[in-house]
């Protein structure tokens, strides 16, 4: 028996994890388009704004493929997969036979076409290399004025970060506004009231159309509404989409990410998918989808690398949420919580001048959404609830107190998680 | 491994726990001096959850599947290989709340220590019994092997 995961960030490591508490001799391999290093992509913001060096991006340490005896090919992208024969063709031309495989190749940064692309200063923000290119031109002393594109969570750790290194930026968001999948009207303004009083130009409704070169580097950029920035740094910090042509061209069913059931298993019994590149199921939407977050891609590679090893393992369905900061105001968004209109019950609070602000999103006498920022003490409280399914009904004005605690759920619930066996399934 | 129970018909909020707890995180190990000398760079890891008759201290559950170390993106959040607990590494910890974000406990907080870290629980590790447990007048805490 021999496992095969592609891949080698977070859905590879829960795999990985899993499958070894559970079967210290079965065959694992490793196929990944990148090097031997396991880092941190959520990290590469706080590298690049200053707050780490390179070392601290190491999410498991170099050591770890040969502690849990697996076998790693690096710089090997995957070229091709065969579900009937049960082998998958590298860029180096091997051709390597699985048992059992695992899709964790994650997504690639959303880039519109344009031409000037390959000029310095133009990049993405999601890989080492994006963040070692940032680095090496602020630390050159070129970058004296940035464009970043994209208002959503990656171009907000984009701006943020080069905004401690003293880089002067304009966000561009092509949306109304800026976090429009994660905030609400209010709490985006907030935020982009913060990126303004930090100095940050913020243009929304807008995007970059082209790209001025001058000697090789970038000179500017020309946007949809014609206006013209001079600039010597552009990111692309638009979002990502989940690689999936290998699944197509497989024939496995895929949609915008590749489908998986609940226990992250392909169209093809064989070949499990799990992270950014899988559609799983979303309980608050009750709906599979992408999301691409870390909680997620780890949770899911453990399922399938237990169930790979005949651990049955079900997934109880993931949360879409995520947690920034802008200008050192933290900034929480957990399941639908910018959600409005027919059928949902939104409760506010709010105080701009301490930079705070709360909204719960219910749906019934359940919790589906929450918007904190400025106060995320315990938030995960929140969490628990949306995901329990708790019914809050009888707790909605104290669940919104600055003082969220364990005295603001229903008394089973609590004593549910205080008692803190099997708080997870 | 030894979890810490906790016994809400026990407790009366006196708040020793939080007391010990912030003593025994301090760099002096002194009750006077952490409350003279260390008080707004150590905090305590448990919390007192108080409202009327009904209180309860709560820290770290320990979960068995816990969401904390699948939410964290540092690997600070790990499990101790020889002890079994839950702690975060505060050297590997970047600060980026997603543990605060899920755990369903609320039970990580936002180290005060002046270092952007998470703060929790650590069982007391080169203890023989956390300090909340050890100075509990009335056995509301107590440590005790949990299957």
């Amino acid at each position: 028996m021999s496992i095969t995961i592609v891949g080698n960030s977070a859905a590879a490591v829960g795999a990985i994890e899993a499958i070894r508490e559970h079967d210290r001799d079965v065959a694992i391999q490793v196929v990944t388009a990148e090097g031997p290093a396991i880092y941190s992509r959520p990290l590469i913001s706080h590298y690049v704004g200053g707050e780490i060096d390179q070392g601290r991006l190491a999410y498991r340490p170099p050591s770890f493929y040969e502690a849990h005896n697996v076998q790693a090919l690096f710089d090997e992208p995957v070229t091709a997969i065969d579900p009937a024969g049960h082998t998958i063709t590298t860029a180096k031309g091997r051709v390597l036979a699985y048992d059992q495989l695992l899709l964790a190749m994650g997504g690639s940064p959303i880039v519109p076409p344009m031409p000037g692309l390959e000029l310095e200063g133009v990049v993405t923000f999601a890989t080492l290399g994006d963040a070692e290119a940032i680095d090496r031109l602020i630390g050159a002393g070129r970058v004296s004025h940035a464009v970043v594109v994209g208002g959503g969570m990656i171009g907000i750790k984009a701006t943020d970060a080069l905004l401690k290194r003293g880089v002067r930026v304009t966000m561009v968001e092509l949306a109304p506004r800026i976090l429009i999948r994660a905030l609400d009207e209010q709490g985006a303004t907030m935020m982009t009231e913060l990126f303004e009083g930090a100095g940050v130009r913020v243009l929304t409704g807008n995007t970059v159309a082209e790209i001025v070169p001058q000697d090789g580097r970038i000179a500017g950029v020309v946007l949809q509404d014609g206006q013209r920035l001079d600039c010597d740094l552009l990111v692309f910090g638009i979002g990502v989409r989940p690689n999936v042509a290998l699944a197509r061209e497989a024939g496995l069913d895929v949609d915008r990410g590749v489908v998986v059931d609940r226990a992250m298993r392909t169209s093809d019994p064989s070949i499990y998918a799990a992270g950014d590149v899988a559609e799983a199921y979303d309980l608050v939407v009750d709906l599979n989808r992408t999301v691409a977050i870390w909680p997620n891609a780890y949770r899911q590679g453990a399922i399938a690398g237990a169930q790979m090893v005949g651990q049955p393992r079900q997934d109880q369905g993931g949360i879409a949420m995520n947690a920034i900061e802008v200008a050192g105001v933290p900034c929480v968004s957990i399941g639908e919580g910018n959600a409005e209109g027919d059928g949902y019950d939104v409760l506010t609070r709010s105080s701009p001048e301490r930079r705070q602000y709360r909204r719960l999103v219910l749906e019934g006498n359940r919790l589906v959404g929450v918007i904190l920022v400025g106060n995320i003490s315990r938030a995960g409280i929140y969490t628990g609830l949306i995901r329990h399914r708790v019914d809050i009904s009888a707790h909605r004005d104290s669940l919104l107190s600055d003082r969220l605690s364990l005295l603001s759920v229903p008394d089973d619930y609590r004593k549910h998680v205080v008692r803190g066996q099997g708080i997870e399934v | 491994m030894k979890r810490i129970v906790i016994h809400e018909e026990y407790c009366m909020a006196c708040r020793l726990c939080e007391v010990h707890c912030l003593v025994a995180h301090s760099s002096s190990r002194d009750i006077i001096k952490a409350y003279r000398d260390e008080r707004d760079t150590v905090m305590s890891r448990v919390i007192v959850e108080e409202s009327g008759p009904l209180s309860f201290a709560m820290q770290c559950r320990q979960c068995q599947d816990p969401r904390c170390l699948e939410a964290c993106p540092s690997g600070a959040m790990h499990r101790d290989p020889a002890t079994g607990a839950i702690t975060c590494d505060e050297s590997r910890c970047v600060g980026c709340w997603m543990c605060i974000m899920v755990c369903p406990a609320g039970a990580v907080q936002q180290s005060t220590s002046g270092h952007r870290v998470a703060s929790k629980c650590d069982l007391c590790q080169d203890a023989d019994m956390p300090a909340c447990v050890a100075h509990c007048p009335n056995e509301a805490l107590t440590y005790e092997e949990v299957s």
